[in-house]
């Protein structure tokens, strides 16, 4: 059974008035929502409530196609400065991935080490209770601390605490130029000591990941800068200087070529196809190289200065008894493990009980996080 | 602004009280003189006061664990301080309530630069966690007025920002992990060395959550390298829209200054009068600080110079060096002094969205002839985050009433032109009988709801943040439980 509810309200009602379980589809694109389940679509909840570039303001309806979103920006020179990955074809699936997706499971790309992630450039949300009630939380304007901040508990939350159905989310400009430097041949633990290097340089770096496969075969490590055209040629020449030590650099501001580059990395381009179950997996960056070691990845690479690593492991991979330090790993497409890392009993507990209040029925997404 | 009345039973039970935390902290560590609890009767909002049944001030997360493991056995409320810097009335104590001030806890327990982080005890001083990694070329972003003073546990309860949160965000986005204890005496750890959360965003929602939740007493910071430079613009502009539409315009073209500050002609009076800055005399003045070499800084100004020409500036001063960097922050960083000098003054914290800005300064001029007190604006204008002062004599009788009313009367006017009563002082009691204005009672449910799981006696600090007459079936409960 396939709901499409047109209006908030529509949706409220729809939830009020029911007790099964119910499973929140945007595009369909995450690969979720198990076969047969009872599926809520939220495509119809769709379209840009306020735009003012000016503010750097962005309010939006749920189900609107992340595309279209983008495409709006960029029309004004504008982004979503977090940089959400399109996984389609790491996932194989089809389908068109929605704002209110990306924010519900705070989907955050390569900039993440420095601009933050999703939930960093959340301002404010409307959402459906397990109960049918309409809530907001947080507003449109940046800086705004009235109030307990459920945007960030929303954000994340994979729809198990509520429906979304409208964000507010800051903008930033698009710079005028990027650059990337490349270090070539580096193991990944020298690649994460030349990342954390450019990442405590003054030179602002907005993406630092290591793909001990890279396009051409060899292991390659990539540092961005962006900014205007004068300062992007100026860091990454600071950048080159710096990084020598580490081995033979090469500087590329082309930009169609830099943001093929990066959207390689975010978007697990050299990791499509590849067999077997794919690992999410947080940790402090300089653990980084120990716990690829560790994971007898079929194919892997390191992003946020080596704090991400994107794994494709043997099915059934027990990742987690592998990794061996603190951190937290995701499986994002495989079976037979949760997909989200166990909490520690007292965490579980307090997600639990805010569960059991903003989703009494335990209708959203059951079984999706926490161990209900 | 009113307090719910003391729970007799509670203070009759003081000496057992006393007794207890005695048992689990060093003597020096409770005070429950009625004249030292009198250091703690207040916080930086002054005209509310009210000494505490006991104050405590524990060294370690245990002893945190230890106090409020007693103090809910025995049901009594803990009003969590960090230095006493909010503006709201954060840590304003009830008569039978115990302070508990993390002063003692500011050790630095971890510094790792391959990471970029700091940990540290949250008694810490905002500014001294930049101090012990400035030299290693470092620094920790948010940068509150209070920095001096304020500690981390406070800007984590309260998300504290600052002027250079435009680029750098706020408390919220440089905080990535804290021990933190729970009403009940349990500690547990959310966060860590890396990023974002394994399951919910606990972590996004104990920051801002106004020492409701629980008592953070370590905190993972993310830390920065300092850019190679900065400096500063000012200029000058005849009109409010003219100005506002300078710096809308400066954002639209890309530039991302570190911050954008905004006077209006009052504050400027006031400030050059007290701190002689050479500003000019105009309606709305702007200084916009931009970083990066020497190289980045002229090319970025450069920018703006050619967008503010648009909106014809009366004046216009680029910082050559350092110390005509200084001149031009001096006025501004004396706003807050120089009101002082003219008379007692209230500073609000709406933020409003930044488009709105001429008709908000309008009408808040309409209100200040209505009310017969002045109000000077300055505030950060990247972010919309205002802080009118308004001038008003706390001896007159009469004179605070009328400040909060008119100063009650901008916040509802930030909440009707889209905006929010607090951008990063927090609610308190200050601005908590003002949230039915920004929120439905449903909206209001869902947060206290929040509290109910990490607290569900209501005992941390529960007369702040929401109108007592919503929360007062929660707080009843505990009454009820004697």
């Amino acid at each position: 059974m396939n709901k499409r509810p047109e209006t908030e309200a529509e949706l409220a009602e729809l939830i009020a008035g029911r007790d099964a379980p119910l499973w929140i589809r945007g595009g369909g694109t995450a690969g979720v929502v198990p076969d047969g389940a009872d599926v809520l679509k939220t495509s119809g909840l769709a379209g840009i409530s306020l735009y003012e570039p000016g503010a750097l303001t962005l309010v939006v309806k749920a189900g609107t196609p992340l595309a279209e979103v983008q495409g709006v920006l960029a029309a004004e020179g504008q982004r979503l400065a977090f940089e959400p990955a399109d996984l389609r074809g790491v996932l194989e699936a089809s389908g068109e991935p929605t704002i209110g997706a990306v924010a519900a499971m705070n989907v955050s790309g390569p900039r993440r080490i420095q601009a933050g992630a999703c939930r960093d450039f959340m301002l404010g949300v409307r959402y459906v209770d397990g109960l049918g009630t309409i809530v907001k939380n947080g507003g449109r304007v940046m800086k705004n601390v009235t109030g307990y901040d459920l945007v960030k508990l929303m954000s994340g939350a994979c729809g198990t605490l509520g429906v979304l159905t409208e964000v507010s989310m800051k903008v930033l400009p698009m710079p005028e130029a990027q650059g990337c430097v490349m270090v070539d041949g580096l193991a990944p633990d020298a690649a994460v000591h030349a990342m954390s290097a450019a990442l405590g340089s003054p030179y602002d770096v907005t993406g630092a990941a290591h793909l001990p496969v890279g396009v051409d075969g060899a292991p390659a490590t990539m540092v961005r800068v962006e900014g205007f055209g004068a300062q992007v040629d100026y860091r990454t020449g600071k950048l080159r200087d710096l990084l020598g030590r580490f081995g033979d650099v090469r500087v590329e501001t082309d930009a169609e070529r830099v943001t093929a580059g990066w959207r390689y990395v975010r978007d697990l381009e050299g990791l499509v196809g590849v067999e077997g179950d794919l690992w999410r997996i947080s940790v402090k960056p300089s653990d980084g190289p120990a716990v690829l070691a560790g994971l007898n990845a079929v194919k892997a690479q390191m992003d946020w200065g080596g704090g991400l690593i994107w794994a494709v492991v043997p099915a059934g991979t027990d990742v987690r008894e592998r990794m061996g330090v603190a951190g937290h790993a995701t499986l994002v497409r495989g079976s037979g493990q949760p997909r989200f890392h166990p909490e520690t009993p007292v965490n579980a507990q307090l997600a639990a009980g805010l569960r059991a209040k903003f989703d009494p029925k335990g209708m959203f997404n059951p079984g999706l996080m926490g161990a209900n | 602004m009113e307090m719910p009345a003391p729970n007799p039973a509670i203070v009759a039970k003081k000496a057992e009280l006393v007794r207890r935390l005695s048992e689990v902290l060093p003597s020096d560590a409770v005070i429950h003189d009625e004249a030292e609890t009198r250091a703690y009767e207040c916080d930086a909002l002054t005209a509310y006061r009210c000494p505490p049944l006991a104050a405590v001030l524990p060294s370690t997360t245990q002893e945190v664990s230890d106090v409020l493991r007693i103090c809910h056995q025995m049901g009594v409320p803990v009003v969590p301080r960090g230095s006493g810097t909010s503006l709201a009335g954060g840590a304003l104590p009830t008569a039978d309530s115990v302070i508990l001030g993390v002063a003692r806890m500011n050790a630095v327990l971890e510094t790792d630069y391959d990471n970029r982080f700091i940990r540290v005890q949250t008694g810490r001083t905002n500014l001294s966690v930049t101090g012990a990694v400035e030299a290693d070329g470092f620094f920790y972003a948010p940068d509150p007025s209070s920095q001096l003073a304020c500690a981390i546990a406070g800007n984590i309860a309260m998300n504290s920002g600052g002027a250079h949160c435009l680029k750098y965000g706020v408390t919220t986005n440089n905080l990535m992990g804290v021990t933190m204890v729970l009403m009940d005496g349990t500690i547990t750890e959310i966060g860590g060395a890396h990023l974002d959360a394994a399951g919910l965003d606990l972590l996004g929602v104990i920051c801002g959550s106004e020492g409701q939740l629980g008592v953070v007493t370590e905190a993972t910071l993310r830390i920065l390298a300092k850019p190679e430079g900065a400096l500063p613009v000012l200029m000058g502009f005849d009109t409010n829209e003219g100005a506002g539409a300078c710096v809308s315009d400066i954002i639209k073209a890309g530039v991302l200054p570190v911050a954008i500050e905004f006077m209006d002609r009052p504050c400027i009076e006031a400030c050059e009068a007290f701190a002689k800055a050479g500003y000019p005399m105009c309606e709305a003045l702007l200084i916009i600080e931009v970083e990066g070499s020497p190289e980045e800084i002229r090319h970025q100004l450069s920018l703006i110079k050619e967008i503010a020409a648009a909106h014809n500036p009366v004046d216009y001063r680029e910082a050559a060096d350092a110390d005509e960097a200084y001149r031009i922050w001096l006025g501004r960083k004396s706003a807050f002094g120089a009101m002082g000098q003219i008379n007692d003054y209230m500073c609000l914290d709406g933020t409003i969205p930044v488009s709105a800005l001429p008709e908000v300064l309008r009408r808040i001029g309409e209100l200040s002839k209505h009310y017969g007190l002045g109000v000077a604006n300055v505030f950060h204008a990247g972010d919309g985050n205002m802080h009118p002062l308004i001038l008003y004599n706390a001896n007159q009788p009469g004179q605070l009433e009328l400040c909060e009313a008119f100063g009650a009367d901008i916040l509802r006017l930030c909440v009707e032109v889209g905006g929010c009563l607090t951008g990063e002082h927090g609610v308190g009691i200050e601005k908590r009988d003002l949230m039915v204005d920004q929120f439905a009672p449903v909206d209001l449910e869902a947060q206290m709801a929040v509290k109910d799981v990490f607290d569900p006696a209501w005992l941390l600090n529960p007369a702040k943040v929401f109108p007592l007459a919503s929360s007062e079936a929660r707080r009843a409960v505990k009454i009820a439980a004697e």
